[in-house]
């Protein structure tokens, strides 16, 4: 399974939920195949998803599921030790391990290679850590979300893209409609 | 009263009620003043750009934020001021140390110093510079005009203006 696999999959798990998405190809899939309002997609800033997320989910009660990449969380690293000294059990991490930098052409991250990020992220405090297979994350999301814990969910799955349009929605837009469906 | 809990206490009149930080040597004060006060969620970040994230997702979700850090977090932030804070349009005051400039004891922050305001300027980003203790007084009216027109501001506040307290 890839990345949209799991999107797939995950859909009408996080269809009702706020969700945060990484910049690319993860937003892009995401808006192609479930588009609401609860969805705020990053046209820019890699990195800042999960960050934007801890943000959202500890100024109010909603959950907040942040749908990062392995590369992206190796470029903000910084985030997991605030995510673990700030608890917010109403958030969720939900990064998807495809091993590259699939967005920009599937090289290789470091993360698909010696370093485990379910390890650094328990080494950096996250209390509740769950590395799981693509098959497995609708399952491990759905428990994420009824135990009311703060979880990172390391999801592991293959390299790969399909072709999507990139958004052309404005960004004000997304982020207006974005924050009505907090409020909502 | 002192020029911290003057400062945190405009913060807290406009509603300010998330603030992210990484220290400096001239923002002990005010980050400690952050910390003691219960109106304002206090979460130190590891990265300026990461705070500006945390900042992003708390305007989002109802809050208003701050962020206070030193100006060589300027070369840290930029893409993320412009992709994320300007782009998606929001509201972010950036109380900021302004190192490098008069009486400063390491040359080292001259460097990005003499950076600063051009780089600001470049941004688009509207800047004040507090350098006598009474700059202070326009710091209400700062905070006011960030989130009336929601764009980044920046609050740069120099050696002079610290050691007039
Ligand atoms: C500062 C910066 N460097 C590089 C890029 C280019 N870039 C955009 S997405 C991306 C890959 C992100 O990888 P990951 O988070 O693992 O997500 P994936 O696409 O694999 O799902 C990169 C390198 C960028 N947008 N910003
Ligand atoms: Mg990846």
């Amino acid at each position: 399974m890839i990345r949209s696999d799991i999107l797939r999959d995950i859909a009408p798990v996080i269809r009702d939920q706020l969700v945060i998405c990484n910049i690319g190809l993860p937003s892009q899939e995401l808006h192609m195949i479930d588009d609401q309002p609860t969805n705020f997609y990053m046209l820019g800033t890699m990195g800042l998803a999960s960050s934007i997320g801890l943000g959202l989910a500890l100024a109010q009660e909603k959950t907040v599921i942040s749908i990062d990449g392995d590369g992206s969380v190796l470029t903000n690293f910084g985030t997991l030790p605030t995510i673990a000294n700030n608890v917010a059990d109403n958030f969720i991490l939900l990064i998807i391990d495809n091993g590259s930098y699939g967005s920009t052409g599937d090289q290789p991250t470091y993360a698909g290679r010696k370093t485990s990020l379910a390890a650094v992220a328990t080494a950096c405090g996250c209390e509740t850590v769950a590395e799981c297979a693509a098959e497995e994350v609708k399952a491990t999301l759905e428990a994420a979300i009824a135990s009311a814990k703060m979880t990172v969910i390391v999801a592991k799955c293959e390299s790969g893209n399909i072709k999507v349009p990139v958004i052309t929605k404005d960004p004000v837009s997304i982020r207006d409609r974005f924050m009505e469906a907090v409020r909502g | 009263m002192s020029i911290h809990t003057r400062i945190v206490d405009d913060l807290i009149a406009n509603d300010i009620s998330f603030v992210t930080t990484v220290p400096c040597k001239q923002l002990a004060g005010v980050i400690e003043e952050v910390e003691a006060r219960p109106e304002i969620a206090h979460v130190p970040a590891n990265k300026e750009d990461e705070g500006m994230g945390l900042c992003a997702g708390a305007y989002m979700g109802g809050k208003r934020p701050a962020i206070i850090m030193q100006n060589t977090a300027i070369g840290v932030t930029i893409n993320t001021l412009v992709t994320l804070t300007q782009f998606y349009r929001m509201p972010l005051p950036m109380l900021i140390s302004y190192r490098g400039e008069l009486r400063e004891p390491v040359a080292c922050q001259a460097e990005m110093a003499v950076h600063t305001k051009a780089l600001l300027n470049q941004l688009h980003i509207p800047t004040y510079h507090f350098h006598k203790e009474d700059d202070v007084e326009e710091l209400d009216a700062i905070l006011k005009y960030t989130f009336m027109c929601s764009k980044p501001v920046a609050i740069l506040t120099d050696a002079t203006f610290w050691g007039g307290y």
